[in-house]
């Protein structure tokens, strides 16, 4: 990636005492689309929200380009936003609306007033709704405008005054399944043509990695992790990243020497390494890298509780030893038989323990005998006599 | 009726149809007859009996019919220019102001409208209040050893500054009240989107707030314009019998020595089409802004 552009730097953010940024830092580079990612509440809007220049940090320091910008007010700051439900002035028309922030008259770096031309506006706002595809849609209401050509317009709006950086705040939030698709591949493909950096901020992980060159996951104020969608993905730092992208089974372990970790009391083969001997892990198994085999091949072993056809694959719910795993395979199970499983080295990965510990990762919930909770702690040889295969 | 609960409306309904349409309706009748013409009733072609006199009799009160209408317009604007900045102010606020302000603006309004008026005439009065304290604390001394004039009093009272003072201050909670709930119901992100387009505060007002308000403006100005047109009572008690504006010619018609009720429902409801047609361009002219706090 090129130069950086934005730094928060030990950004804390309190409202009332109560603190939503806890010591943020972050850069973000020229031309990247980075995506803040967490559940609601988690901060991700007020950092969008920082960098807009709609709130000022309690402590730390916000850069652009290397100048530090607290205090500078949004009006004068290279960016702009397309905000959660558009935002979009009902009172003008959708051209009026495109061209609201080239008629307000913006100082160049000389400080000297530059007041564009009808015709330079007009030639601008038109090349913006061939970007967004809204030719023809200029002296639309606003209120004539289906949910996607509000969003069009919002996002038009915004990019026609030419910023460095465009933050967008769950922008897809009120479109249905579909349209979103289509938008997140528009806005990649507005992304790539206009060459400038995108910050977006969503609580939806498919739509992060999907459209993200950097995620960063977000929760109770703090970053949880930073990473390209493939790391967040397969070399989640906490339980709390391993369960919030995608699905995971998350085990309790013990890292018993650097590429053996035990689970129920037997020992796999994994990559990592460089943990203490015998310290007590997280361990994270994605559902589709568990391969199901005849029950007296398998590594583990247990009896299938419920299965739901999800078009390209079954969830499968399998119970281990009281512990509720979901599998996604291809193959049918009916519930109550007995299956084995297999799971290659790289299918595990190991984390160290975290507050989220023992929090997430259990799929007990989607089972129908919600009565039998699960508990990883349970010996397995009082329930099953002959252990699988060990290493 | 499609609603199976609408004919609980039918009280009201009928109401309206009594006190509302009735009333217009005969309005209307007496202002095309004159009573010779009723007295002729059966004797005459019916179309005979409606008549254009009494309209054209009123070219004599274009004058009441001008001061009445420039006052009310005066008075409309006097409202506007002090009710938007409060309205404005109280929206922006805390809380706390925006309570302080609002029991300000409704406390005069427990008072009787007719009590209050007679508290202005008490303080406007020639030996009234105001002049009272202009003499105790010197002012007219001041003046009279500067300009060499015989001052004793400041003519206050009987006057269409009174006149207008007076509709200003009944009317003006009509001015703010709506202004003042289209504003504090503006949605902060358009704000927001606003300054973020690199919109300074002025043009945040300008090109925002000002132009998204104006459907409260359109019905603060319809609240206090129609009822300072008609007025009577302010007119007689501030502007005694100088000021006298079509309210006051209206009542004389119905109650007065004049007693001609053909005239005076003529000239009532001329006054009548006047407004609406004023309304009705006002209306038409901030259509696109009603559409928009719709949304």
């Amino acid at each position: 990636m090129s130069k950086e552009l934005i730094r928060l730097s030990n950004c804390t953010m309190a409202f009332d005492g109560e603190v939503v940024l806890d010591g943020i830092n972050l850069y973000i580079n020229d031309k990247e689309f980075l995506t803040l990612l967490g559940p609601s509440g988690c901060g991700k809007t007020t950092t969008l929200r920082i960098i807009g220049g709609f709130q000022t940090p309690t402590s730390g320091d916000v850069f652009f380009d290397g100048v530090r910008i607290n205090a500078v007010p949004p009006h004068k700051r290279a960016v702009n936003t397309v905000f959660q439900k558009y935002a979009l002035f009902p009172h003008l028309n959708v051209y009026e609306n495109i061209a609201f922030g080239l008629r307000l008259g913006k100082t160049d770096e000389k400080g000297k007033k530059v007041k564009l031309s009808e015709q330079e506006i007009h030639q601008r706002v038109m090349e913006m709704l061939e970007v967004v595809n809204l030719r023809g849609f200029e002296k639309r209401h606003i209120s004539q405008l289906s949910g996607g050509q509000q969003q069009r317009v919002a996002i038009a709006r915004a990019l026609v005054n030419r910023p460095k950086v465009l933050l967008l705040d769950e922008p897809l939030g009120a479109l249905d399944l579909k349209l979103r698709k289509d938008m997140q591949n528009e806005l990649k493909r507005i992304q790539k043509a206009m060459e400038i950096t995108f910050i977006y901020v969503t609580h939806d992980q498919e739509e992060a990695l999907a459209m993200s060159d950097t995620v960063v996951v977000m929760d109770a104020g703090k970053i949880q992790q930073i990473g390209t969608p493939e790391d967040i993905y397969n070399e989640p730092k906490n339980a709390f990243v391993a369960d919030f992208i995608g699905e995971s089974n998350i085990l309790d372990g013990i890292m018993r020497d650097d590429g053996v970790v035990e689970i129920f009391n037997r020992k796999f083969k994994c990559l990592d390494s460089g943990f203490e001997k015998d310290e007590p892990v997280d361990v994270v198994i994605r559902p589709e890298d568990v391969d199901i085999v005849p029950e007296n091949e398998g590594q583990l072993k247990g009896t299938v509780t419920s299965v739901t056809f999800k078009g390209v694959h079954y969830d499968t719910i399998v119970d281990f030893y009281g512990f509720k795993w979901l599998i996604q395979t291809t193959d049918f199970c009916p519930v109550d038989s007995r299956i084995g499983i297999k799971i290659d080295p790289d299918g595990i990965h190991v984390m160290k323990k975290s507050h989220y510990s023992g929090m997430f990762g259990d799929y007990s919930s989607y089972s129908e005998e919600y009565e039998e909770i699960s508990d990883a702690s349970i010996d397995p040889e009082e329930e099953e006599q002959e252990g699988g295969n060990e290493e | 009726m499609k609603n199976k609960i609408a004919w609980l409306s039918a009280p009201y309904v009928l109401w309206m149809a009594l006190v509302v349409v009735a009333p217009i309706i005969m309005v209307v009748f007496y202002a095309f007859t004159t009573a010779e013409g009723l007295a002729q009733w059966g004797e005459i072609p019916i179309t005979e009996i409606f008549t254009l006199d009494n309209f054209a009799r009123m070219g004599t009160y274009t004058v009441i019919f001008a001061r009445s209408f420039q006052l009310a317009l005066v008075a409309t604007i006097v409202c506007l220019l002090l009710g938007y900045p409060l309205a404005y102010v109280m929206a922006k606020e805390g809380p706390g102001f925006q309570r302080m302000a609002m029991v300000l603006i409704m406390l005069p309004m427990w008072v009787n409208f007719l009590l209050r008026t007679y508290a202005w005439m008490a303080i406007l009065e020639n030996n009234g209040i105001l002049n009272n304290f202009f003499e105790a604390i010197g002012l007219f001394d001041l003046i009279n050893r500067i300009f060499g004039t015989d001052l004793t009093y400041f003519r206050m009272i009987r006057t269409q500054g009174a006149v207008v003072l007076g509709m200003v201050y009944n009317y003006l909670p009509f001015m703010v009240l709506p202004i003042y709930s289209v504003i504090i119901k503006l949605d902060h992100s358009l704000l927001e989107a606003a300054r973020d387009l690199g919109a300074n505060s002025a043009q945040v007002f300008r090109k925002v707030i000002f132009p998204l308000s104006l459907p409260g403006v359109l019905s603060g100005v319809t609240m206090v314009f129609v009822p300072s047109v008609s007025t009577f009572a302010i007119s007689r008690m501030l502007g005694g019998n100088n000021q006298m504006l079509l309210g006051n010619l209206i009542e004389q018609q119905f109650l007065g020595g004049a007693y001609n009720p053909y005239l005076g429902s003529a000239i009532a409801l001329v006054m009548m089409i006047i407004v609406i047609v004023c309304m009705v361009v006002m209306n038409h002219f901030g259509e696109g802004e009603e559409q928009a706090v719709m949304l």
